[in-house]
């Protein structure tokens, strides 16, 4: 197993998804499964080589800075499980 | 007359400037299939028919005055990735519970311009994280075929399994589509129809749920060849919202379609002779060749030596991008939200609640191979090997114009049959993937049927924004293997 049960709770908790202890045991094998799979790209040496970050040559446009969308409020918030006014509302962060 | 929803986009837009029939009956036509059919398909998550035939009605006043845009008065059926303003959009997850976007993506919004008729949404896998339209909040796609002298229901490929449905079942005569590993052209070869995976940066990916961003690309299904070239046309534009959108002319890719394949020099590549590949797939493919080099095509095998790699580096590079994609649904912008006792158990339970097992998944994956430590030995590995295999295909493009491939390593199967495990679900994606890992078109047109009466794809690569020579040669395949088979109505109830 490459990932163990401790490793899953850990990797959960940083995506930020609650998880069952019946759920951590499935994860552990299914993840393990597809990190051995994926392992085989070892067999590639790719010291040398460049990784691709852009799949055609071409420069990113810039535009003017300046504002080109905004001042809709409503809109904005519109969709929100709770809102009070404009704002979104969470619960209590800080004591 | 031929029914109305038999015809094709060319043969409607004919029919429709020509006065046969109006918009509103076109769209009314669709509206009452849809009615018939979506409780055995699923097809559509959320059909609008009163948004439908508005627009059919405003398309009808158009085309009285000799006006009207390319795709005037044609009704289409729209993924529910597609942002549509004040229309529920949902990606078919439950995180996503009646969100209903202030905004429209710029590939409809350029279809609306174009006067084109909206239907309705079209259900996915979750995310568009799937092969087999499973992993969908709405339940699954059936597919309209069904293997000979059977009744047990198939899947309809995914992630774009409600589009290639409803495109085969006479549900909308177009629809939208997007491919982050084959999600336009696995379900597109599984229904007979043809889906079109346009070069990366074609289509602006603005107001799509992003999956995988670096990988994600809108296209059509369709009916025919011609008809994918019609609708990448209206839905492909540079634009300034999406930086990765390229600015380049749109041609006219309707042109291509007829002008043959004498003189081009397509490329068999040896590496997709897989190990244990189907029987009838290979007789397949050798076909394929064998039309294409009875057109004047010239047939040239060529090697793709990091193919074996493609998916596996996908399993790393789309996950990835996924994890951090999906961070944003947090319960407190949109959609659902689980309450908790504090903000951090809020999130935990509301992505608990809100995702489905195949998008935890992928976010677990993506979150792990981008953990501290781990960046440089999965990520960063993965996208080395994507200049490899993009490296592969540049040579092999020095001596081919295009490259043909099967689609997938099998017929469409059956629901349940592969979610067991989700590796070999994804072997499902192996003829596809590099396409999206090299940001290449490529296009799946209807081939033949397989032993169990059910359709197979032949898949064209093209070089980066050459989708004329796709399409040029997809209809030299269409033509030579006759009139595409249509899957018998079991569907549709009396209305």
């Amino acid at each position: 197993m490459s990932v163990d049960r401790a490793t899953v709770h850990r990797i959960a908790r940083l995506a930020r998804i609650a998880i069952t202890d019946e759920e951590a045991a499935r994860l552990e094998t299914e993840l393990s499964g597809i990190l051995d799979w994926v392992a085989q790209l070892d067999e590639l040496d790719t010291s040398a080589v460049e990784p691709m970050t852009r799949v055609a040559a071409v420069t990113m446009k810039k535009r003017k800075d300046e504002v080109t969308d905004g001042f809709c409020p409503d809109d904005i918030v519109k969709n929100a499980p709770k809102v009070d006014d404009h704002y979104f509302v969470v619960p209590k962060i800080v004591e | 007359m031929t029914e109305l929803t038999d015809l094709t986009i060319a043969e409607a837009r004919d029919g429709l400037r020509g006065k046969s029939f109006t918009a509103r009956e076109l769209t009314q036509a669709h509206l009452d299939a849809i009615a018939a059919a979506n409780a055995a398909l699923n097809a559509y998550v959320l059909p609008t028919p009163e948004r439908a035939l508005e627009m059919a009605a405003a398309s009808d006043a158009r085309l009285g005055k000799g006006e009207g845009g390319s795709l005037e008065g044609i009704p289409l059926g729209i993924k529910d990735l597609f942002c549509t303003r004040d229309v529920r959009t949902t990606a078919c997850s439950h995180i996503l519970d009646g969100f209903t976007p202030p905004y429209e993506s710029t590939v409809t919004a350029n279809l609306w311009a174009e006067g084109a008729v909206m239907l309705g949404k079209l259900n996915n896998d979750e995310f568009a994280m799937g092969s087999s339209n499973e992993t969908s909040f709405y339940g699954p796609v059936i597919n309209p075929w069904r293997r000979s002298g059977s009744d047990a229901k198939l899947v309809p490929g995914g992630s774009s399994g409600g589009s290639s449905a409803a495109v085969a079942a006479r549900l909308c005569m177009g629809a939208t589509a997007t491919d982050t590993g084959g999600s336009i052209r696995q379900p597109a070869a599984f229904t007979g129809t043809v889906g079109v995976k346009p070069t990366y940066g074609r289509c602006s990916r603005w107001g799509i749920v992003a999956f995988a961003s670096s990988l994600d690309q809108a296209g059509p299904v369709a009916r025919t060849v011609r008809d994918a070239a019609i609708l990448l046309k209206a839905m492909a534009s540079h634009d300034p919202k999406d930086t990765t959108s390229v600015d380049v002319a749109v041609p006219d890719f309707e042109a291509a379609v007829g002008k043959g394949v004498t003189g081009l020099t397509i490329g068999i590549p040896k590496e997709y002779r897989m190990p244990g590949m189907a029987p009838e797939i290979e007789a397949l493919w050798q076909q394929g060749i064998a039309w294409l080099k009875d057109a004047g095509a010239k047939i040239k095998e060529v090697s793709l030596p990091h193919t074996k790699y493609a998916l596996p580096s996908y399993y790393i590079v789309a996950p990835a991008e996924a994890s951090s994609n999906l961070a944003r649904y947090d319960g407190v912008r949109y959609g659902l939200r689980e309450p908790g006792a504090d903000v951090l158990s809020m999130y935990e339970n509301t992505r608990e609640a809100g995702f489905g097992a195949e998008v935890k998944r992928r976010i677990l994956v993506g979150t792990y191979v981008l953990s501290a430590g781990y960046y440089d030995a999965y990520y960063l590995k993965a996208q080395k090997v994507r200049t490899l295999i993009k490296r592969d295909f540049d040579q092999a493009f020095e001596g081919v114009d295009a490259i043909l491939t099967p689609t997938t390593p099998g017929p469409a199967f059956g629901l349940g049959e592969k979610s067991g495990d989700p590796v070999e679900m994804y072997l499902n994606d192996i003829f596809t993937v590099t396409v999206n890992m090299a940001g290449l078109p490529g296009i799946s047109v209807p081939a033949g049927l397989s032993s169990e009466g059910t359709p197979l794809g032949l898949q064209l690569i093209g070089r980066a924004f050459d989708e004329e020579t796709l399409f040029s040669a997809a209809q030299v395949i269409e033509h030579a293997a006759g009139p595409s088979a249509k899957p018998a109505d079991w569907w549709s109830k009396a209305a």
